[in-house]
């Protein structure tokens, strides 16, 4: 089957002499979520503005259900619907007004019950004729969604779609994430969140100043990456770690002050419930607990460091 | 190919902006060109002779006109195409399946939509002051529309080579607005001395007044061809600085 997305040796060279993005080549599959994984300018967005037609590359080809994005870019833009990483909204317009203006300009004709539709799914249905301005961070974020979706894509790019969400929306949008694959939409995120990669996407790529790091199953990637570690505060140091726990494989920092474990968290027992029961036995107090997860820098060092 | 729902989601769009700004874009043109009236034909009128047999509250009227169009022309259509640049909601234009020439289609089109709506309503305040006649009405509104669409299209560029609210304004405050003034609005060139008559041949607005005034009385300072010609040459070099912009991405594209 052809890739729904083909980038070939794609290069860009911003004009400020900047090399944002290093020979990427990437496929996506039909249908498949892809999380794009990757720090503060790391070159999602530039990616994802080339493969939309926003931003010009340098060098290299991108395909589009196998329509190149510059010779059939009428083809490839109807395709693609993009949901960007900056709240930029008209601020005067209604959600009703711009989600339908969006349709229009990807050149379909108007279609009111369809617009309603995705402005309910979206829960934005009754905020539907009050200008964009007085709605609130999240619900700009989900008129832009609306806005993407207006045109019916098969491919739907979402940039740091999460990002400044609450809980409950973050909950929402992954739902709606799923249910626009399960309707055949090939959907690409990116984070900065192993967790979130790590809940929605099928397949995920780390992108790192510009070169992609590595493309790998999520199942694959996790149990490589997906180390816990969780730090107790004790009550009083310990100066050494007492022979009831020796088979924890735990380890103090902080002069005594922390007890450290580390587990996998993808593990079906993790071992937390029997350590905190022998942790108890042994009479230690703790004033406090907390879990850290590997973070994307030691995950790029790690990376960077395998054979 | 053309995308036909996209030129009229954008020109729709561009309308009803105009709708809710309506005090600013109908309003007080219509204001102030009543305070020229008022000022200009009534008050210092009244103590100046007719021209070409055309009475001065009349005679100022085609000027009058084209001095709105040409500043809202530029005005709406710089500001189209500068407002999404600006707040980042261009993204989605250059996301979308249009190309270039659909955008300046959708964009001129609207801005010049709304100047030559302007205009008549300007004419509709004038005929309130002073009696009109238009001998030819249809030059007369030919060149309103080739007037508002060329000058949409210098306001399409000013608005796509702007990088700032300043250089928006610029461009009409240091060239158009003089150009308009000194272009024979409120006077007949014949009434200037030689050296100044031969200058004011190099401003290119002194045409399309002429040829405006021409269509209303059948008086003209210049040739009825020559002020076609002025203003089509002026609509291609437009048209070739506009093709230029988007065979390079000039500013639109990083
Ligand atoms: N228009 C531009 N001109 C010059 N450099 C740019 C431009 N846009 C982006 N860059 C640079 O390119 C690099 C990649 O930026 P990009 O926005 O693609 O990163 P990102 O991975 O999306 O980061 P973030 O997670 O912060 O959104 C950054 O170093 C950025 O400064
Ligand atoms: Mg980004």
């Amino acid at each position: 089957m052809t890739p729904a997305i083909s980038v070939t040796n794609l290069s860009k060279t911003y004009k400020s002499g900047f090399q944002a993005l290093k020979n990427i080549n990437l496929e996506i599959k039909q249908g498949e979520i892809f999380g794009l994984l990757g720090p503060n300018g790391a070159g999602k967005t530039t990616l994802i503005s080339i493969i939309c037609g926003i931003v010009t590359a340098s060098s290299g080809t991108v395909l589009a259900n196998g329509h190149d994005n510059v010779k059939e870019y009428r083809k490839t833009r109807s395709l693609i619907g993009l949901v960007p990483q900056e709240l930029t909204t008209d601020a005067f317009e209604t959600p009703w007004a711009t989600v339908n203006f969006s349709r229009g300009l990807f050149g379909l004709p108007p279609n009111h019950a369809y617009v309603e539709k995705i402005l309910k799914d979206l829960s934005l249905w009754d905020k539907k004729d009050q200008r964009i301005m007085t709605l609130s961070g999240g619900m700009k974020r989900r008129v832009l969604i609306a806005k993407a979706l207006s045109h019916e894509p098969k491919i739907l790019f979402l940039d740091e779609p999460t990002a400044g969400v609450d809980v409950e929306l973050r909950r929402d949008m992954w739902a709606l994430v799923r249910d626009l694959r399960k309707t055949g939409v090939t959907i690409i995120l990116t984070t900065h969140y192993i967790d979130e990669a790590e809940e929605m996407a099928d397949r995920i790529g780390v992108i790192s100043k510009g070169e992609l790091m590595l493309v790998e199953e999520k199942q694959a990637l996790m149990a490589k990456l997906g180390k816990k570690q969780l730090t107790l505060e004790l009550a009083s140091k310990l100066k050494s770690i007492p022979r009831t726990l020796a088979r924890h494989q735990l380890s103090l920092s902080k002069n005594g002050a922390e007890l450290n474990y580390t587990y996998d968290s993808h593990a079906n027992r993790t071992g937390i419930t029997t350590l905190l029961a022998d942790i108890k036995k042994a009479g230690i107090a703790f004033t406090d607990i907390e879990t850290r997860e590997s973070s994307l820098e030691d995950i790029f060092v790690s990376l960077v460091r395998a054979p | 190919m053309m995308n036909f729902n996209a030129i009229r989601s954008i020109y729709i769009f561009e309308m009803a902006r105009a709708g809710r700004t309506l005090l600013q874009s109908i309003i007080s043109p219509v204001i102030s060109t009543s305070l020229y009236f008022v000022v200009f034909g009534a008050a210092i009128g009244s103590r100046i002779q007719e021209i070409d047999g055309v009475a001065y509250g009349a005679f100022i009227v085609p000027g009058l006109i084209m001095l709105s169009l040409l500043t809202q022309s530029i005005a709406n259509a710089s500001f189209g195409i500068y407002f999404p640049r600006f707040v980042g909601t261009i993204y989605e234009l250059l996301s979308a399946p249009v190309s270039y020439v659909d955008l300046t289609i959708a964009y001129v089109g609207a801005a010049a939509s709304k100047s030559i709506i302007l205009g008549l309503i300007i004419l509709a305040t004038a005929a309130v002051f002073v009696p009109l006649e238009i001998l030819h009405p249809f030059w007369m509104l030919g060149f309103l529309v080739l007037t508002a669409v060329t000058f949409s299209l210098l306001g399409f560029i000013i608005g796509i080579w702007a990088d700032g609210f300043e250089k928006l304004q610029l461009i009409p405050l240091l060239i158009i607005t003089p150009l308009t003034f000194l272009g024979g609005s409120f006077y007949s060139i014949t009434m200037l001395p030689p050296v100044w008559q031969t200058i004011s041949y190099f401003n290119p607005v002194v045409y399309l007044v002429s040829g405006f005034r021409w269509s209303f009385y059948g008086a003209a300072d210049v040739s009825i061809g020559v002020s076609l010609l002025a203003i089509l040459g002026f609509l291609a070099i437009c048209l070739a600085v506009i093709a230029w912009i988007f065979k390079t991405g000039y500013r639109l594209k990083n």
